[in-house]
């Protein structure tokens, strides 16, 4: 059976790193699994964990009134879920719901955040890439705003 | 409106200048500005097309616009897909069985699907971007055993703007190829994904030494989807865009369509990536 670890060291966003950090990292992280339908994270409350997902779909969403959950951007294997767990005041910003059969690790931030703040150079490779995958998403964002399929089109 | 004009049947083309009347057999809406119409010679049919070539139709007494061919029927049928955007396309999505239109063509350079036959096929479509592309999705799936591995994205702001739903979700559930659909905002309704289409390459499994890729959508789509498969691994060659411009003549003799040292009507629409991209990154053109 697979360790944390060893699930951690097949995944593009702790690949490289050392296996003395991925033991260290691993030690805030457990094997979760959630079904289809189920909440991972509702708005507005206590952000304290992040998931790496492995396997199945997830689905973020923001309730707006009037016209229900809107759907803002999927999830799916290889993927993080959550970021507010890094910053004040800790709490989501977003709901997010499995789509399917979710296979995740699930990490506690406080424990990866003492961490990090106790072993800078780890701290500092794991910010590189959460800021990475940060600056993904917001390139997405951005090329929603240019509204791709609306300017141009071809006949 | 209908546009009933009387046209004699024994027009023939002159010489690729002169537009072919056909008659609307068939007309399917496909999102609340875009439709899909059936088009039959009435007499002289136009040369048979080759999937990513286009045609100039006719909206008689209101203008001609390119319009790619989206689906390639026996018997001399066409398949157009319009999206109702200006007032020769609205006219022309307008048509009732029955209209008469004018057709010039086919135009232009095609896909070159049988260059790809062996390899693995990577279709991504933003928007009514799938029109062109429908016809090689036809064709992989025709002559499946020919391809390895065939993968299709489509993207669209929303569900209700894919195009050609029906047939999309049908490719899904055949299971013969892949096809990931994403749009940029849903309900929780919506079973696909959410995100513009280019975030989608990262997700899907490419072998770069051996994927042919096809391309189409508006033009800041197409940048961003190229860059994510280079970023990938696949060669400039390898990737093959469909183009946009202004297209009148159709054969490379107006220079409406210029983008520095190419035509896209005749030198294009469709390109390889190492010849257009380096343009679309000057402004000057």
């Amino acid at each position: 059976m697979k360790t944390i670890a060893d699930l951690l060291a097949e995944h593009k966003f702790f690949g490289e790193l050392d296996p003395q950090s991925l033991e260290f990292v691993a030690g805030c992280g457990k094997n979760v699994h959630f079904a289809p339908g189920e909440r991972i994270l509702t708005e507005g409350e206590p952000a304290n964990t992040f998931y790496v997902l492995r396997s199945g779909s997830v689905a973020l969403s923001f309730f707006v009134p009037g016209r229900g959950a809107t759907v803002i951007d999927t999830l799916g294997d290889g993927d993080l879920l959550g970021w507010s767990w890094l910053f004040p005041p800790y709490r989501w910003q977003f709901d997010a719901e499995a789509r399917d059969d979710v296979a995740a690790v699930a990490f506690d931030g406080a424990c990866l955040r003492t961490k990090c703040d106790s072993d800078a150079r780890l701290g500092y490779a794991l910010t590189q890439r959460f800021a990475r995958v940060i600056l993904g998403r917001l390139q997405s964002v951005r090329m929603r705003m240019l509204d791709v399929y609306g300017v141009g089109t071809p006949h | 409106m209908s546009m009933a004009l009387a046209l004699p049947t024994e027009v023939r083309p002159a010489d690729a200048m002169v537009p072919v009347p056909y008659r609307v057999v068939g007309r399917a809406r496909e999102t609340a500005d875009t439709v899909t119409l059936t088009l039959e010679p009435v007499a002289q049919p136009i040369a048979d097309p080759l999937p990513g070539q286009f045609n100039m139709l006719y909206a008689f007494g209101v203008g001609e616009v390119p319009i790619s061919i989206s689906a390639i029927d026996a018997g001399h049928r066409l398949r157009h897909t319009v999206r109702g955007v200006g007032a020769v396309s609205q006219q022309l999505c307008a048509a009732e069985a029955g209209a008469m239109i004018g057709v010039r063509g086919p135009f232009g350079t095609d896909w070159g699907l049988d260059t790809a036959m062996g390899s693995d096929v990577l279709v991504v479509a933003g928007g009514i971007g799938l029109a062109p592309l429908r016809p090689v999705v036809h064709q992989l799936l025709h002559n499946r055993r020919r391809f390895r591995r065939v993968t299709v994205l489509v993207g669209a702001r929303a569900p209700e703007e894919i195009v050609f739903r029906g047939e999309v979700a049908s490719w899904q559930a055949s299971a013969r190829i892949t096809v990931r659909t994403t749009v940029d905002y849903a309900t929780a309704a919506w079973k696909g994904e959410v995100g513009v289409v280019p975030t989608l390459i990262e997700r899907v499994t490419i072998d770069p030494e051996v994927t042919t890729v096809m391309i189409c959508g508006p033009e800041v789509m197409l940048r961003f989807t190229a860059a994510e498969v280079l970023g990938r691994g696949i060669a400039a060659e390898r990737v093959r865009v469909s183009m946009e411009r202004n297209m009148q003549c159709g054969i490379g003799r107006c220079g409406h369509c210029q983008l520095g040292p190419v035509m896209v009507c005749s030198h294009g629409p469709v390109f390889p990536w190492s010849r257009v991209g380096p343009l679309l990154a000057r402004r000057e053109l």
